[in-house]
């Protein structure tokens, strides 16, 4: 039996965002809390925004941040663009930076901070590399340069099984064993809705095409601060892939979440709040126009 | 976990009402090999039927899952350590081997993990 809750809106506003994307017209899903700083969150493979739910409720970030979640075209509240049925869906670096950018031009964002989990973690990476100018500072969860598949990913899309079932299924074990029960469960509930080949689709980016292991170098911290922040029991990026960034990107600082496992801010909001919330102050200072 | 509590899987597993229910599409047979022994897990509609134990001499079964005795021993702890805590953690690290047909394993992967769960300290009366 769960606690009853005292009834009533959370901060909580959802939108949607007409833009072009890619050459198509999209309606894009857009969430946000707070007033401050502009700090966007990006959602994991497969999933979508309701991750930042935690960050979001915080009124010690919203206070001094305008936080912000999309979902990313096929996922959550954002549909496929026209004619989806006709093609397979395959996110690309490419595709991911245009609608990143795309986003952040259309909310006339200011040098936000992106924060950004798994292949957001990823993307940031390339954020660092090619556009440090424009951005406060970024924000990488279980970052890694380079991700092998470690099971055959057709089982995610195909008629003959079930991918809401096999999609929640296969990720449940990358949630840490001290996650909350109802947090874990909300984590897989979001696997369980994805579209047909929209987790496989994004695992394009993650295993294939965005591999940045030979462009580390080209991260410089000084032109736009990079913090890592990965759980202990990822075994998709793992502790070790996250090291290994820091160790290669001078002055990125890397820090290994006790417990915690691949969707620290939806698996475990509370702890992830307690790494989170020290990091978002440092930038704060960082930053002389802060409010 | 001890050897002789994979034995106590019908126990263990048909008294959850939630587990069978998910597992009610399934009709198989899982080889077990826990290092170098062999236990042979049949499976119908969701409960376990059978647990033998090996040596076999010609067994047939849908698909076998294969590891050490030391990493099961870690997968069945009641705190495993990170790599351990889960199947396809296993897998990844390349401590897990799956044989034969991976059908109902994919098809089903939460009741399995679930299954094999049920032998972790803890879990084991």
């Amino acid at each position: 039996m769960t606690a009853a809750v005292e009834s009533g809106f959370e901060p909580i506003v959802g939108r949607y965002l007409k833009l072009d994307l890619l050459g198509r017209p999209h309606r894009v899903y857009v969430e946000e809390a707070g007033e401050g700083i502009p700090l966007l969150c990006l959602h994991t493979a497969g999933s979508d925004s309701r991750q930042y739910r935690g960050v979001m409720n915080d009124g010690d970030i919203t206070g001094k941040y305008r936080v912000i979640a999309f979902d990313m075209p096929w996922h959550g509240k954002s549909s496929p663009p026209a004619g989806w049925h006709q093609f397979e869906y395959r996110l690309t670096s490419q595709d991911y930076i245009d609608m990143i950018l795309a986003v952040c031009d259309a909310l006339s964002l200011d040098r936000p901070v992106i924060m950004g989990c798994s292949i957001g973690g990823r993307i940031v990476l390339q954020l660092a590399m090619d556009y440090p100018d424009r951005f406060r500072a970024l924000i990488g969860l279980q970052s890694g340069a380079h991700a092998e598949p470690y099971y055959d990913l057709q089982w995610l899309h195909r008629p003959d099984v079930h991918g809401g079932e096999v999609c929640a299924g296969v990720v449940s074990g990358l949630i840490g064993p001290s996650a909350p029960e109802a947090d874990r469960w909300e984590t897989l509930w979001h696997y369980s809705q994805g579209g047909p080949g929209v987790f496989r689709g994004d695992l394009y980016f993650y295993t294939v095409d965005g591999d940045l292991r030979t462009r580390l170098a080209d991260i410089d911290t000084k032109l736009c601060p990079l913090y890592l922040l990965t759980g202990e029991y990822d075994y998709s990026c793992t502790p070790d892939d996250t090291r290994e960034v820091a160790a290669r990107v001078e002055g990125a600082q890397a820090i290994i979440m006790d417990g915690m496992g691949h969707f620290p801010m939806s698996e475990d909001p509370e702890s992830f709040l307690s790494y989170l919330r020290p990091v978002l102050a440092s930038i704060v200072g960082n930053s002389g126009d802060a409010s | 976990m001890q050897h002789q509590d994979i034995e106590q899987l019908p126990e263990l597993a048909n008294g959850d009402p939630w587990l069978t229910h998910r597992g009610r599409f399934l009709d198989v047979s899982l080889m077990l090999e826990v290092g170098d022994h062999q236990y042979l897990i049949r499976i119908r509609e969701g409960c376990v039927e059978s647990v033998e134990r090996g040596p076999f001499v010609m067994p047939r079964w849908t698909f076998a899952l294969h590891a050490s005795s030391q990493d099961w021993n870690a997968f069945w702890s009641a705190a495993p350590p990170p790599g351990y805590h889960d199947l396809v953690a296993m897998m990844k690290f390349k401590r897990l081997r799956l044989a034969g047909d991976p059908y109902p394993f994919m098809t089903h992967i939460r009741y399995f993990k679930d299954l094999l769960g049920r032998l972790r300290e803890g879990e084991v009366a």
